[in-house]
């Protein structure tokens, strides 16, 4: 069984572990860190931030996997309808960085029907090899036959690593392939990273609620498994006319068996603009103080063509639907320019957008946490500065 | 109907502050609670029950204190509780986690519906559900929003999807992970929470679970963390003064690039 | 203060809390401004078994007494005085039937009050019997098994949302206030209507009709105690309910005094928050202060009631006078304390001002209670 010890002789009684642990099982005495088990989980954050390797994490030695035949990065990539989503772009760009670095291919994983076309066409996205598995089950997505071709296809080609969406889909699929091939994932990755003489996939997300980042690993384990959400990477560049060898797989009709099945797809035609799509989006949190204030925030969202985003508070007071909520809790968003009117800042809100490039403030608390990330930030009462912002732009795009 | 939720506990981030000096989260005096999206899961259950008879079964895996959690669950119309909980499982990661709650539910009395809350405010991951439909080896419907038809035999269910929905059908048993948008969650009942002072809470220690002791916590979990580190906080920029029509020009000047 | 609850009572009051944190407090403006009767909120409460809590198990409920009923009346207005008096009114329209009722009025009726299926309501006030009560005009003819009711009852409490009313009424006019009956009557009885709502100052949440009796019969079984009872019902009812009052005062007092706190923490003057000044500091410890004292005698008097104290009238029109009184200078306090902000319905506690006022004028008036409270002192001086 694993356990945790601290090397007494090591411990300089830095403090460093109290900081870094989450669970407050970590306190001082005589100078020395004591670890109280009772709270402790073995995250292994105090491991990773003490500097005197003075904490120990043990491990009972698994059998040892034979992991030199896993090589080349993977990228699944999620169509919808026969469209390749703009997910797969994101991470073929991201993967092309990481399989470079190790010195190996990057290769395209594709699920579809139909889509011979569309799998060639990787290469110009950066892909050297496309798997491609192209059958009228595998259409649209499906848990079984889309986890049991993937299955098939890490087993006989063994992967060393595998980025997939953290979408609805990618999050069901992957999370069920990882299982079935003993795999370590990681889920909602920020940044990616490889240590290319342990071969390892350094996976760096946000930690313990956020604003503590950890880097993870799975040492021991193969293929080794990401999630990334949807634009926190950067789409892959166009390269016309670079080619990629696609391999089409066909596996017996069981393989492609559903427990489920789809009986419709309904799209939903929202009236506003999908916030994660935004480049502008304008956001409203408690301090509107109405429904009808927070109604200001659309004619502004509309004069500068962006989206109307919200904290949770809003859409907990009704005054916005779920899908525009900005945050831990709803989307992430990473527009050009992000004006936040009447949003205190909590850190789960701060988690969504404050990889914005341009982020804007308004609050009548100068204090409030939301301009400690702003680029421009105005004191001041938001249904007085919200109006004078929406003449003013009207007047500066000629509207 | 045989109804299990798994939940887990997660520290109540809407009281989650942040230490401007070390910029760690400030985690005293943070009480645990059931993970907002558990919330959803355990009403669907109880309505579950309501539709078409049988009992609730609410399952944690969680330090001995997660009682509390499965006791507010007992106050909001679940059955029964089964806490899982032993040191071997400390370290676990979605894997372990995962390998563990399946090993617990196969223990019990058998299921048709397992539902998950869509993922936990903690660590976000929403592969925890997933991951023990496939260690059971039954069929599951992510992100459901509706399970507008059931019966002792399969379901009909809206899954949410980036552009809308889609309806799939399912048999029994099965796994669902569901979203905000499949109910209101209810407010507990005094009766509730007087029959969960009393109830009997389940205790399962690894041993119980005839589980494979290397695929448990640390040992059974592929991942690992290697770093941690304080983000770099944004710098704060600069704060714009004047009158409302003052400030309004400054920025529309500022922004010009960004917007016109 | 620590008011050494009982477990159970820490719970109905954690889960009060709980509600009017969660579900009354984001919607008390829109339902202030709208002066809609907050069903969903009604329905909320019932489902958490908040109804049941001062009724006996035997009849549905969780077995607690005024007590456990003056620590939900507390939380719900300390969000919205309005919303909680669906609450509040309901407990006033129970207490005839609980305290007076026949074991089969209170197997028929209790259940599902407590359940919260059925709102009640009371019928006393009249146009010209406010409080000279005893100048009521409503009239009970008794026929055969029946008895027919005429006359109308005004600004009565969750008229037209209730669905049982216990309704006072003259079964012998010759005989005065000895000549008054109680009556249990159904919504839906044929001859009982409801006038237009009322529009009020405060309390906007919560509905305000007449309740029109022409010709109405009722059976004779839901006669309530005897024939000329009327009177004791009516007022044991109220030294009962006070409390309730006093506790909706010391809610809505507490609910004021909150977002004055918060208010005064984060709004900067020359430099500063206002809650480093003294001038602010004072005013926060005397409404401080207040409100535990109004509270401290609120919670005293509920549980000399429910010890089964015989005679309460006194304390309990202390208690009602006192925190009502109270609740009126906090909410101006704070409106105070918010300044121009205070005045501005963009700010809660300008309701919570307007929402303080009635604690003063219902269920008798200050000026009433005081009668009370020095016709008790100086006849006990009396009996020495």
């Amino acid at each position: 069984m694993a356990s945790i010890k601290v090397h007494l002789e090591k411990c300089t009684g830095c403090t460093l572990c109290v900081k870094a642990c989450a669970f407050g099982a970590i306190h001082m005495a005589d100078r020395k860190a004591v670890i109280d088990m009772a709270k402790c989980t073995l995250c292994g954050a105090c491991v990773a931030a003490c500097k005197f390797s003075a904490i120990e994490l043990e491990k009972a030695a698994g059998p040892k996997k034979d992991l030199t035949p896993y090589k080349d990065v993977w990228v699944f990539c999620e169509q919808k309808k026969g469209v390749i989503q703009s997910i797969s772009y994101e991470l073929l760009g991201e993967g092309r960085k990481l399989a470079d670095k190790l010195g190996v291919k990057l290769c395209a994983v594709l699920l579809g029907h139909n889509m011979k076309e569309a799998a060639a066409k990787l290469g110009e996205r950066g892909a050297d090899k496309v798997y491609l598995a192209d059958h009228p089950a595998l259409k649209a997505y499906q848990d079984d036959p889309y986890t049991a071709v993937l299955v098939n296809l890490v087993e006989e080609y063994k992967p060393e690593a595998i980025l997939c969406g953290a979408t609805v889909i990618g999050r069901s699929l992957i999370s069920r392939v990882a299982i079935k091939t003993n795999a370590g994932l990681t889920a909602d990755c920020t940044g990616l990273d490889v240590d290319v003489k342990e071969r390892l996939l350094l996976q760096t997300r946000p930690a313990f609620g956020g604003n503590i980042m950890a880097t993870i690993i799975a040492p021991n384990h193969r293929p080794q498994m990401a999630t990334v959400r949807h634009k926190v990477m950067k789409e892959a560049e166009l390269q016309p006319g670079r080619l990629a060898e696609v391999v089409t797989k066909s596996y017996p009709e069981e393989t492609y068996a559903s427990r489920t099945r789809l009986l419709d797809m309904v799209e939903e035609l929202s009236a506003t603009m999908n916030i994660s799509e935004a480049d502008i989006i304008v956001a409203g949190g408690r301090g509107m103080g109405s429904k009808e204030n927070f109604a200001q925030l659309e004619e502004l969202a509309k004069v500068l063509g962006g989206a109307v985003g919200a904290s949770r508070s809003a859409v907990d007071a009704d005054w916005i639907p779920y899908s525009h909520q900005v945050g831990q809790t709803g989307k992430t968003v990473v527009p050009k320019l992000y004006i936040a009117c009447g949003i205190s800042g909590q850190i789960q809100h701060l988690i969504g957008m404050q990889s914005s490039k341009t982020i804007v403030a308004v609050n009548k608390d100068p204090d409030a946490p939301i301009f400690k990330v702003a680029t421009y930030g105005i004191v001041g009462d938001v249904n007085e500065i919200v109006p004078a912002l929406i003449k003013e732009f009207k007047r500066a795009l000629n509207k | 109907m045989n109804i299990i939720v798994c939940i887990k506990q997660v520290p109540n981030t809407t009281d989650v502050r942040i230490d401007p000096v070390t910029n760690t989260l400030i985690r005293d005096g943070v009480e645990s609670v059931i993970n907002p999206f558990d919330a959803y899961a355990i009403e669907e259950a109880v309505r579950l029950k309501e539709r078409c008879g049988g009992k609730v079964t609410v399952v944690t895996m969680g330090p001995p204190q997660a009682e509390n959690v499965l006791k507010e669950a007992i106050g909001l119309g679940c059955d029964e509780a089964v806490l899982v909980s032993d040191r071997k499982f400390a370290g676990s990661d979605t894997w372990a986690t995962s390998y563990t709650l399946a090993c617990a539910i196969e223990k019990l009395e058998g299921y048709d519906v397992i539902l998950c809350g869509k993922q936990a405010s903690d660590g976000d991951t929403a592969q925890v559900g997933p991951g023990i439909s496939t260690h059971l080896d039954i069929p599951q419907v992510t992100y459901v929003k509706k399970i507008s038809e059931i019966n002792d035999k399969a379901a009909k269910v809206e899954r949410m999807t980036e552009e809308g929905y889609d309806v799939v059908e399912v048999p029994l048993p099965c796994l669902f992970t569901v979203v905000k948008e499949i109910n209101t969650p209810r407010m507990p009942s005094l009766k509730g929470m007087m029959r969960a002072k009393s109830a009997k809470i389940a205790k399962w220690t690894a041993a119980d679970l005839e589980a494979d002791p290397a695929a448990l916590g640390l040992d059974g979990s592929p991942t690992r963390v290697v770093k941690i580190f304080t983000p770099e906080a944004r710098k704060g920029g600069e704060m714009i003064s004047g009158t409302c029509d003052e400030v309004a020009k400054e920025l529309v000047e500022l922004l010009k690039g960004e917007v016109v | 203060m620590d008011y050494l609850l009982t477990e159970q009572q820490t719970m109905i009051r954690d889960l009060a809390r709980k509600i009017a944190q969660e579900k009354i407090k984001p919607v008390s403006a829109q339902y202030d401004e709208s002066e809609e009767f907050a069903w969903p909120i009604m329905k909320v409460l019932a489902e958490s078994d908040l109804f049941g809590v001062y009724i006996p198990e035997a009849y549905g409920g969780l077995g607690g007494g005024i007590m456990d009923m003056c620590l939900v009346t507390e939380e719900l207005s300390r969000a919205c005085g309005g919303i909680a008096l669906g609450y509040a009114g309901t407990g006033l329209g129970t207490l005839p039937i609980l305290l007076h009722g026949s074991e089969e009025q209170k197997k028929k009726y209790l259940p599902d009050i407590a359940k919260g299926k059925r709102l009640a309501a009371f019928c006393l006030t009249e146009a010209e019997a406010g409080s000279d009560a005893a100048n009521m005009k409503t009239t009970a003819r008794k026929e055969g098994d029946k008895y027919i009711l005429n006359g109308t009852k005004q600004w009565i409490t969750n008229a037209g949302e209730a669905e049982i009313y216990t309704v006072i009424a003259l079964t012998d006019k010759s005989k005065g206030v000895r000549g008054a009956s109680a009556f249990i009557v159904e919504k839906g009885t044929k001859g009982m209507e409801f006038g237009k709502k009322e529009k009020k100052m405060g309390i906007r949440a919560s509905a305000t009709r007449e309740v029109i009796f022409t010709d109405c019969e009722v059976p004779a079984a839901n006669l309530i105690s005897r024939e000329g009872m009327g009177f004791i019902v009516a007022l044991k009812t109220l030294d009962t309910s006070r409390p309730g009052v006093a506790a909706q005062a010391v809610g809505i007092a507490q609910g004021a005094l909150d977002h004055a706190v918060d208010y005064s923490r984060t709004r900067v003057q020359f430099g500063q928050p206002i809650s480093s000044f003294q001038a602010v500091q004072h005013m926060l410890a005397d409404m401080g202060t207040q409100v535990e004292a109004a509270r401290a005698l609120a919670y005293s008097v509920a549980r000399m009631v429910d010890a089964g104290v015989k005679s309460v009238s006194k304390e309990s029109a202390m208690a009602k006078l006192f925190a009502s009184d109270v609740a009126m200078k906090v909410a101006v306090d704070a409106v105070q304390i918010l300044g121009g902000y205070g005045y501005m319905r963009d700010y809660p506690v300008e309701k919570y001002m307007r929402d303080a006022k009635i604690t003063q004028i219902y269920e008798g008036t200050n000026q009433i209670q005081r009668n009370v409270i020095a016709a008790h002192m100086i006849k006990e001086t009396l009996k020495k």
